[in-house]
């Protein structure tokens, strides 16, 4: 102080006062401190004055340069009523895209449909669903979907193109031409309504329907033994013993979702049953049916027609029924077949897949024989898919060829991309003064026509259906239309001057027409608010015409049989898969990348040639090959293919179904033939030629062989029944060496857990799509999946056993184990991957630094690793990783927002839905109760079509997972290496004959 | 000491004091030589190439790599564990060696621990660039943050962060000790007064009185006490991170020692072949003779047996255990589609070896110089074996693939080998590359001159 100078009196005692306010800090607590501290700014000297500055530039300066994403966030103007924001609302609707039919839960979160679930309230599904189902939301969200109406391809009003073709509707009418609305089979009552209003405003209109997959012999066959042309409803739960000639009803063959539960709930044995049917497969492909089979026959499909006659040949012979007719021997042996099915008369079911009438009336007389109409075949109940007869479509191309149409309306179908004449229909089209395309697509035909009336997506729309006799069921929107499309039947209605809009059409047409067939109700309000509630309305009602199997010209087709089958030629099958199925879903990411459930192979299609044939012609996988001359496409070498029978998948080729779609694989569509007026879905004697050069097919699985390893482990029905543990003996040897230095983890409130019955798991992929589409796992695209780079969560193995010309197929799903002694979680360095207290195995994103040791470690092979950007979630610019456009605006709208999106970098893996289960317990709290068996089911098990997948609590000993895990069929994968997985699998158990 | 007539000497050409200094000193003084620019402009050019590759890689992301879901470590951790084993000579010479009162380890410690440190830095960027979040790499220290979040110290990944930094940390303190009376020497020597300055403080003042001299010694040997273990533990705990996994192959408990003797056996080799061709290059013939050479060849020959062995007992172990994911693994190895890799791996590492029991090929500068090539190729080939080839067909058949580099990921290996070269010539430069002090301390019991006097 005595050295202080100062430059005026005011200072001195400035300073002084400090001095005494310092002093007394101490005293005054941190009131004082902040004080000195604002007289220390005030008392700044220049030197902290620059330090003051220079800091708030650099500060200014970094926090400026840092850009902040400008991201908008619009909270509702008006709350809308009933909706909370976070929560998740449900509406019952109806998927039928014209070929699959499928009764939904539409999940709405804000506003946006984000995911599809089964209906359990239809008995039809009950709850099942289908990878292309499951998939079905994100075509609302199509980069390819038609946004305005367009005239002559370019963009117009939809007061424009209703003018223009009134204007020459009318004049059509006035010269008394002819419309024809050409459509895919229609199972809705309101809009055959709306037709019908149609054809009456416009006299001399007709109704076509074309179906992709056409049941044209069915139909015909029924028209000659019944006096009808109809689609019996089958039961597949009512049979013992299931015979089916390559007819793919788990995949394709008409009601795959509703058989496949009916097939599957006589063949759990996890309820104390212990009987299974029998399931016996001929055909030449290995389909997704075939390889679930018990026992497997491999027959060209040329042969198909001699094999059904040899078996009624040799069912009337032991009848000993009129066996007069001599005919050439069946290729394979039939006898004991022919003896089972007797033993189970009125217990068994023939079905072919064929599109063949003289092969429906034979399969009609052997049914028939068997006793099956009335209780495997209901002929009182119809379904009402597949209502096309071929015939009718190539008459109407000859028509519209001769220019003897006027008008042409076509209405959910793509004849130039999947009608077998194309080009001949192209051409005709070009003779008819009026075309209209109503498509939801864009897709090939809509080129072609001067008027496209875009049609909404089926979750805008307001629909019925009618799946089979008396079981309706509504469709609903679920979203505000996103473009500027309308529903085609109000197209049609309003062409013919009615103005009313489809919601009231079909409420009034419901009222009208529906609601008197419901007994116990008494006003139609109630009664539409609870049918559009449950989304379905089953009125009990049959088919009246009193069905009976008159003509039976079987004879006739036995007496003319000849022996057809040349040996040494080559035949070729087209099928459709799971995934894209006839095409019209080619568009759909999900899809494209869904491996096919016997090949493993996804983004093409390819020929499979069996290994013997492969061998001969000395090509190997991948090897281009033409066959009768066509593009080349790679070959796939295919167990358990038969010997000359080449097979390959439609669905492919699109050339204008947007960035997924076009350019995948070849469209062969126009290698069909017609037959009998019938669509054939198989050529003879073809002619394969090797081409110069070898394509790369995506699989996501390249080793078939489980090693001799113990997997996937089967037994036989047989030996199961002997001893429950038959397969799985190897278990108790494991078990008794499972010691470990650590005491085991305990759960007190839950311990989670999952188990699969392999017995019932078919392959059929829905649960792949619903983990895809619940959990926003990323689509990465042919080339990344041919790295072995695919992101799904949950996977389906497949592995082969035995005779490589005649191997067992098993199956089994893998994802996340959610091990208790999990190697994953130990390695990574930063914590990411933990162990809950509910035995969860979880990952943090936000922690993971990307080492891959964790994936590394599992020995399931379950981690997933996001190589690139895939999400555009990524911190740095321009590096986006997109090539199937799953991450445009439209797209990104079906993110569930319950799930983070991954960036690039980090690991994922299955979850076990953790945001379902956090959903239920706070649902249970909030409702003061405590967690029910069943209130918590992951996407893969909501989605399983042949409720193969069981989730619940182990801590409770009464849950059904408990009882699973108890079974003397449970094992776990890998249980030798101590992981502990929360996962048990079920013996695979086959009805074989031996 | 006494001085076996047998015993060849360690210093050749009758060396004085001051020939010594100025014959080691000599690299670094006038300009660099044509061949030494043509080899930075090479070396720094491969160092170029690996800094694209590691653009693309934390730009792009790891899938600009040939890794795929199965195989989730490749070449990155191949390169990474082939680096480290490099970086196991210098230490072991200088550290190992002078406990073991080794003499002829004077000659070749220093550039052996440059060499080191070079190859730990180039092993430590691996493990760095392999992470998909490279951005978020410090989450792996355990530092107090507000998240309170925390590292997880079971993980094997996280042991090797801390032995490879403890390792570097060391092995640079032992080098630098060990340079500071050279240092000393340099600036006495030096011409520039920038030079003067820049050496007057790297050498700390030091000054060479007997305080220096014993404080140094004293140093020396107490970091050398601390260095040894660490040799062992390096390599022990970068072993871990597969020894205490699950996968066949990984898991096996003879890992820590045989890895540690394949990492003597690369960093062994790596230092042959740098200094075959540095004592021509440099005039340094005289201090890094075929005996220093010959010596080395012996620790090859046993390390490398050792390695042998190791092969050979995992075979044993892997029929004995009776567990087929075990066996179907190393059958897998020997003749699965990696086989060639197998049969390189084993060429390479058993059976060139073998060859210096003969003296002739042990004293052949070409020979050495040819089969220490052979050994870097063959232990790479190792770590790829028992990466690639474990994890490419693990329990799952339905999850195996193939794996197979790209371009990237040899630009990284090409670059860090780039790196490796540009830092040991910039080292000639600017250090001497024998430690001039310690050559001198054997100048008398071992030199030419005392040998010969003792003839006579």
């Amino acid at each position: 102080m005595e050295n202080k100078y100062f430059k005026s009196l005011d200072e001195l005692t400035i300073d002084t006062t400090r001095e005494i306010e310092t002093t007394q800090a101490g005293d005054k607590g941190f009131i004082l401190e902040s004080q000195n501290e604002v007289k220390s700014i005030a008392t700044a000297s220049r030197r902290d004055f620059l330090k003051a500055f220079g800091f708030t530039i650099a500060s200014a300066a970094i926090a400026s340069s840092c850009e902040q994403p400008v991201r908008k966030a619009i909270p509702f103007l008006i709350q809308p009523e009933g909706l909370i924001p976070g929560k998740a609302a449900y509406y019952a609707s109806s998927f039928f895209d014209g070929i699959d039919y499928c009764s939904v839960l539409v999940k709405v979160r804000d506003g946006r449909p984000i995911k599809i679930e089964g209906n359990t309230l239809s008995s039809v599904t009950r709850g099942g669903t289908s990878a292309r189902v499951q998939a079905s939301v994100l075509g609302l969200y199509d980069n390819g979907r038609h946004k305005t109406p367009l005239l002559k391809g370019e963009e117009t009003t939809w007061d424009q193109v209703d003018e223009k073709i009134i204007q020459k509707l009318t004049s059509i009418k006035d010269k008394q031409g002819k419309v024809v609305i050409l459509s895919s089979t229609i199972i809705s009552p309101t809009t055959k309504a709306a037709i019908a209003a149609f054809m009456d405003a416009y006299p001399g209109t007709d109704h076509v329907q074309y179906d992709v997959l056409s049941a044209s012999g069915i139909l015909k066959a029924n028209e000659t033994s019944f006096g009808k042309a109809f689609v019996p409803s089958y039961r597949f739960d009512k049979a013992n013993l299931i015979v089916a000639f390559d007819a793919d009803f788990m995949g394709s063959w008409l009601s795959p979702i509703e058989f496949t539960k009916q097939y599957m709930q006589n063949r759990k044995l996890t309820n104390g049953q212990r009987a299974m049917s029998r399931h016996i497969h001929f055909e030449g492909a290995m389909s997704l049916t075939g390889s679930n089979a018990d026992n497997r026959v491999q027959i060209k499909p040329s042969q198909q027609k001699l094999v059904l006659a040899n078996l009624l040949h040799e069912l009337r012979k032991i009848e000993g029924g009129e066996t007069s007719a001599s005919i050439p021997a069946s290729p394979v042996d039939i006898v004991s077949l022919a003896s089972d099915l007797l033993k189970n008369k009125e217990r068994s079911l023939v079905i072919s897949g064929s599109n063949d009438t003289q092969e429906q009336l034979l399969v009609n007389a052997i049914n028939q024989l068997l006793g099956n109409y009335g209780s495997t075949i209901e002929t009182d109940i119809h379904l009402k898919l597949r209502q096309a007869t071929d015939e009718k479509m190539d008459a109407l191309v000859e028509q519209m060829n001769a220019g003897e149409v006027d008008g042409l309306i076509i209405y959910d179908v793509n004849p130039v991309y999947d009608y077998n004449k194309k080009d001949r229909f192209i051409e005709g089209l070009k003779k008819v003064d009026l075309t209209v395309a109503m498509p939801v697509f864009d897709e090939e035909t809509s080129a072609f026509v001067e008027f496209v009336c875009p049609d909404h997506h089926y979750l805008e729309a307001w629909n019925d259906a009618e799946i089979k006799t008396g079981f309706y069921s509504l469709a609903q929107p679920a979203i505000r239309p996103i473009f500027k499309t309308r529903a085609a039947q109000e197209s049609l209605l309003r062409w013919t001057g009615n103005s009313a809009d489809y919601h009231q059409y079909l409420m009034s047409f419901w009222e009208t027409q529906i609601f008197p067939k419901a007994v116990n109700e008494l006003f139609f309000t109630a009664f539409w608010n609870t049918k559009l509630h449950d989304g379905v309305f089953e009125s009990g009602e049959k088919e009246d015409s009193g069905l009976e199997f008159t003509q039976d010209p079987s004879n006739e087709v036995l007496v003319n049989l000849k022996e057809t089958d040349n040996p040494s030629a080559i035949e070729m099958v087209f099928y459709t898969n799971v995934s894209v199925g006839t095409g019209k879903h080619a568009n759909n990411p999900w899809l494209q990348e869904l491996p096919d459930p016997v090949t493993k192979a996804c983004w093409d299609n390819y020929i499979a040639i069996s290994p013997r044939l492969a061998q001969e012609l000395n090509i190997n996988d991948e090897q281009l090959v033409s066959v009768n001359g066509l593009p080349a496409l790679p070959v796939l070498i295919q167990p358990g293919q038969q010997y000359k029978t080449l097979s390959v998948a439609l669905g492919y080729g699109r050339e204008k179904g947007g960035v997924p779609a076009n350019g995948v694989g070849k469209n062969m569509f126009p290698l069909l033939t017609t037959n009998n007026g019938n669509k054939t879905y198989w050529i003879g004697d073809v002619n394969i030629e090797v081409v110069e050069g070898t394509y790369a097919v995506a699989r996501t699985q390249s080793h078939h062989s489980m090693e001799g390893r113990a997997l996937v482990r089967d037994t036989s029905l047989e030996a199961y029944l002997e001893n429950p543990e038959s397969g799985n003996e190897v278990r108790k040897e494991i078990k008794a060496h499972l010691k470990s230095l650590y005491p085991k983890a305990e759960f007190d409130g839950f311990h989670w857990g999952m188990a699969i019955d392999l017995n019932s798991c078919t392959g059929c992929n829905a649960c792949v799509v619903a983990c895809s589409a619940e959990n926003n796992v990323p689509v990465v695209g042919k080339e990344q999946v041919i790295n072995s780079r695919e992101m799904h969560w949950i996977r389906i193995d497949r592995y082969y056993k035995g005779d490589p010309e005649d191997p067992e197929l098993v199956r089994q799903p893998v994802m996340c184990q959610h091990c208790d002694n999990a190697p994953c979680e130990n390695v990574c360095p930063v914590a990411a991957t933990t162990h809950s207290n509910e035995g969860l195995n979880q990952m943090a994103y936000n922690r993971c630094i990307g080492t891959r040791y964790c994936n590394n470690n599992c020995p399931y092979k379950v981690r997933r690793f996001n190589f690139f950007d895939y999400t555009g979630s990524d911190s740095f610019k321009g590096n986006r990783y997109d090539p199937a456009e799953m991450t445009t605006d439209l797209r990104r709208l079906v993110l569930n927002p319950d799930v983070t999106v991954r960036s690039k970098g980090v690991i994922e893996k299955c979850s076990f839905c953790v945001q379902r289960i956090q959903e239920k317990k706070l649902e249970a709290k909030t409702e003061n109760r405590m967690l029910k068996d069943g209130d918590v089911v992951p996407a893969c098990a909501q989605s399983c079509p042949a409720d193969a997948i069981v989730f619940g609590n182990l801590n409770d000993k009464n849950s059904k997972v408990s009882k699973y895990f108890a079974d003397e069929r449970n094992y776990h994968l890998l249980e030798e290496i101590h992981t502990l997985p929360s996962v048990g699998y079920l013996t695979k158990v086959k009805n074989k004959t031996i | 000491m006494y001085v076996s007539p047998i015993r060849e000497p360690l210093i050749r050409g009758a060396k004085n004091y001051s020939q010594v200094t100025k014959d080691i000193l000599a690299p670094m003084a006038g300009t660099p030589s044509k061949y030494w620019y043509m080899g930075i402009t090479l070396a720094g050019a491969a160092a170029l190439f690996g800094a694209w590759a590691t653009f693309m890689t934390v730009y792009y992301g790891i899938g600009t790599w040939g890794l795929n879901k199965t195989v989730g470590w490749g070449w990155g951790i191949t390169n990474f564990v082939w680096w480290v084993g490099i970086g196991h000579a210098g230490t072991f010479i200088s550290a190992i060696l002078l406990l073991f009162r080794q003499k002829w380890r004077t000659s070749i410690n220093r550039s052996a621990e440059a060499m080191t440190l070079i190859a730990i830095a180039c092993a430590g960027f691996f493990p760095l660039i392999h992470m998909g979040r490279l951005l978020l790499g410090f989450f792996i220290f355990p530092y107090p943050n507000t998240r309170a979040l925390w590292v997880n110290f079971n993980s094997p990944l996280l042991w090797d962060v801390f032995a490879i930094s403890t390792y570097f940390l060391v092995s640079l303190i032992f080098w630098y000790v060990g340079l500071i009376p050279d240092i000393g020497t340099v600036r006495d020597k030096a011409k520039t007064k920038i030079r003067k300055a820049i050496y007057g403080f790297l050498s700390f003042g030091w000054t060479g009185s007997a305080k220096h001299w014993s404080r140094h010694e004293t140093v020396s040997l107490i970091l050398a006490g601390l260095a040894a273990p660490l040799v062992l533990s390096v390599h022990t705990i970068v072993s871990f991170d597969f020894a205490t996994s699950v996968i066949p192959g990984w898991h096996t408990t003879i890992f820590p020692p045989y890895f540690v003797s394949g990492a003597v056996f690369s960093g062994f080799a790596m230092v042959l072949t740098l200094l075959i061709v540095a004592r021509k290059a440099l005039n340094l013939e005289e201090y890094i003779t075929i005996n220093h050479i010959e010596s080395m060849n012996k620790v090859i020959i046993v390390t490398g047996s050792i390695v042998g062995i190791a092969y050979i007992t995992e075979f044993f172990m892997a029929w004995y255990s009776g567990v087929e994911y075990e066996q179907y693994a190393f059958m897998n190895r020997a003749f699965g589609p990696y086989a060639w890799a197998y049969w390189i791996m084993m060429t390479c590492n058993v059976i060139t070896p073998q060859l210096f029991w003969f003296k002739k090929i042990r004293t052949s500068l070409v020979a050495t110089f040819i089969i220490s090539i052979f050994v870097n190729i063959g232990m790479w080939f190792e770590r790829f074996v028992i990466v690639v080839t474990s994890l490419h067909r693990d329990y799952l058949p339905s999850s195996w693939t193939m794996y197979k580099p790209t371009i990237v990921e040899v630009g990284l290996y090409v670059g860090t080998i780039g790196l490796f070269f540009t830092l040991f010539l910039i080292f000639i430069r600017v250090f001497p590359v024998i430690a001039i002090a310690e050559v001198k301390s054997v100048l008398k019991s071992s030199g030419d001159n005392k040998i010969n006097a003792h003839h006579e």
